[in-house]
């Protein structure tokens, strides 16, 4: 099949994501072309290649992948606390409000972090200092981007405790004091204490169990409504994804292989990993006795592989895939795919 | 169930002496579980369910209670008796990366258990089985001299269990195998965990709270609030009639990656109630949507329908 077959199918270069030239506004955030490096003892490891995506007030991202996609370092480029060495960004804009995060100075930068843009960091056990207590910690955030006193500060970091379902009393107590999930919770309060424009939240509810995942999942999603943060999620966790995001970007070596709307995502998934990812989860409903594990390992990001850096391990891959990289293609309004095999996939995902 | 179980454990307890009082981590827990079979653990973080799975295998004494495998009491067993009951249960821990001595190359880790049996002295038998060992867990045979460090999650975990493995158990507690892994690995290890079980018949007890992975492997669940079983039952009935309200609400919280099926979410309200000195009352309780007066009382399991046990006492009410 070619694609002239379907009209919205078009190609674009792989270095510039297409999306940017469709929509007409500027984005809130609008990474452009990212890419970064780590070297290391001689070797480069190629962590983000060529990511460019854009988020809207009040929408949510999910970034997707394995361990090692790049998904933290993507993060981390946006907060501009990748460390660097041994991090490079080689190429690439974020612009976040009219602003080229990567071009703005340090000073003014301890400005921004913490008020306009907030991380959540993905292990609550390492992300405090255990020797201050938590009302301390908040305080210091709130201290420093906005001008109130000791009293106020403290004031407010209670109300943000309270907001995340601790009592603000407690707020004199030490993190060794809290549970995993409450720990989770007062990193996220920390987080949205000076109700920041941006939030990227890493594994949020990772360490969390159900019952606490699902309650912090539910503050997240208020704070939304109530502040319309716009949110980056970065997960690994389909079922998480679906529950808040309404944009996704599966990420596999480096690179957005897939993005889309959640719909597309998960009604129309059309690149082989995507799919893969799909499979290999076992579901509350299905009965198959066996899963279905995506053959073959993550490709060493020191030694990526010549074209599609999935296709050592995509059932569908053909020589051609071995030779050039594929392109970006718009394979439905705002459902782009990284594979030149998609028409084919979508076939055989239709009549197995 | 046919014979004799293979492993049976009656009133189990562990309780922990912290400052302010006993911990009650496990509280009076009793199952059974046959041969080959599967049976699942699940509960929130701090609900004892690891420290069941110690207790089991002799890592942690219990407190109180009765452990017996094959039929023989090892609650007490010491020397060299405990030492051939370790032969015969083993455990696969939650975390491969601190689990994994690192600096043992992997064929020197995978025969360890072999070494401390004394079954093997000698080195070309050692390696012989080394390989049979990683081969049954699919990994390859140029990795033997490596050191963990070298290995992603995935492999460094089968090697923990071609480790188990070694002595060819009966019994494997799994506490969290998968956790830490990402899902497409975490597939081929859970297929991997239940093809052994398909060729070499041991029985597993599998502590997640991953519910499902946990419905994925398991014949029969428990599930445990704060040391205590409040459900138990054969897999496909707990998911179909699940019964107990905790039980309801840990189902209800899991995000679904059914985007047309939204969440329908039971919300707990209320403060957990501490295991330490825990009152008698049904522990659950405190957060419970259901809860009136008499749930203040000591609970009991109570066969509901057939091999279904439901610790409640408003069960048939609700």
């Amino acid at each position: 099949m070619k694609s002239d077959t379907f009209p919205e199918a078009k190609t674009m270069k792989s270095d510039t994501f297409p999306e940017a030239k469709t929509m007409k506004h500027v984005a809130f955030l609008d990474v452009k072309n990212l890419e970064v490096i780590y070297t290391q003892n001689k070797r480069t490891v190629r962590a983000v290649n060529h990511v460019s995506f854009q988020l809207d007030r009040g929408q949510t991202l999910g970034l997707v992948g394995e361990t090692g996609a790049g998904k933290t370092t993507i993060a981390k480029a946006c907060m501009g606390i990748l460390p660097t060495p041994p991090a490079r960004i080689l190429n690439g804009e974020i612009w976040l409000d009219a602003e080229n995060i990567l071009e703005i100075p340090k000073e003014k930068m301890l400005r921004i972090r913490g008020k306009k843009i907030a991380m959540v960091f993905q292990d609550p056990m390492t992300a405090l200092n255990p020797l201050q207590t938590i009302g301390e910690q908040i305080l210091e955030v709130i201290e420093l981007h906005n001008a109130v006193s000791r009293h106020e500060g403290l004031k407010r970091a209670g109300q943000m405790l309270e907001l995340v379902g601790i009592p603000a009393a407690r707020h004199v107590e030490y993190p060794h004091q809290f549970s995993g999930g409450m720990k989770q919770r007062v990193v996220i309060a920390m987080a949205l204490a000076c109700d920041p424009e941006l939030l990227l939240a890493d594994e949020p509810t990772t360490a969390l169990d159900v019952t606490i995942q699902a309650q912090v999942l539910e503050l997240i999603k208020g704070l939304r409504e109530k502040l319309n943060t716009a949110m980056i999620l970065i997960t690994h966790d389909l079922g998480v994804v679906a529950e808040i995001c309404d944009k996704v970007a599966v990420i596999y070596a480096g690179q957005i292989i897939e993005s889309g709307s959640k719909e597309d995502i998960f009604d129309r998934p059309a690149h082989p990993y995507t799919i893969g990812l799909f499979q290999s989860l076992p579901r509350l409903t299905a009965a198959e006795k066996w899963l279905k594990p995506i053959e073959g390992m993550p490709p060493d990001p020191t030694d990526l592989p010549d074209g599609c850096s999935f296709h050592p391990r995509c059932p569908y891959a053909s020589k051609e895939c071995a030779l050039a990289e594929p392109d970006c293609i718009e394979i439905g309004t705002g459902h782009f795919c990284r594979c030149t095999k998609w028409m084919e996939v979508r076939t055989c995902q239709m009549h197995p | 169930m046919s014979d004799a179980p293979l492993m049976e454990v009656r009133n189990l307890k562990k309780f922990f002496k912290v400052p302010s009082g006993m911990n009650h981590a496990v509280d009076g827990v009793s199952f059974t579980i046959g041969k080959g079979e599967t049976l699942g653990v699940v509960g929130e973080s701090g609900c004892g369910k690891s420290t069941l799975g110690r207790c089991v295998i002799r890592l942690q004494e219990p407190t109180d209670g009765h452990i017996c495998l094959n039929g023989k009491d090892i609650t007490h067993v010491r020397g060299k008796e405990l030492k051939r009951v370790r032969e015969q249960v083993q455990i696969v821990f939650q975390d491969p990366y601190s689990s994994l001595n690192p600096r043992h190359r992997i064929a020197s880790t995978i025969t360890e258990p072999l070494k401390r049996s004394g079954r093997f002295d000698n080195k070309s038998q050692l390696q012989e089985e080394a390989k049979r060992l990683m081969a049954l867990v699919g990994i390859d045979q140029r990795l033997q001299q490596s050191y963990p460090h070298e290995l992603d999650g995935g492999r460094r975990q089968r090697v923990c269990i071609a480790r188990a493995l070694a002595l060819n158990p009966d019994f494997i507690v799994c506490d969290e195998p998968v956790s830490a892994l990402d899902v497409s690995i975490q597939a081929s290890v859970l297929n991997l965990l239940m093809k052994l079980q398909e060729d070499m018949g041991m029985a597993y007890l599998f502590v997640t709270h991953d519910l499902s992975v946990v419905r994925h492997i398991s014949d029969h669940i428990c599930v445990m609030y704060l040391g205590q079983l409040v459900e138990k039952s054969p897999t496909e009935e707990l998911f179909m009639r699940t019964l107990h309200p905790y039980t309801k609400a840990l189902l209800s919280a899991i995000p679904s990656v059914d985007i047309h099926k939204p969440m329908q979410q039971i919300r707990l309200r209320g403060e957990i109630t501490s295991p330490i000195n825990p009152k008698p009352g049904c522990r659950f309780a405190s957060r419970c949507p259901y809860a009136m007066e008499k749930c203040q009382e000591p609970q009991r399991l109570e066969e509901i329908e057939p091999n279904h046990f439901v610790s409640c006492c408003r069960v048939r009410e609700i």
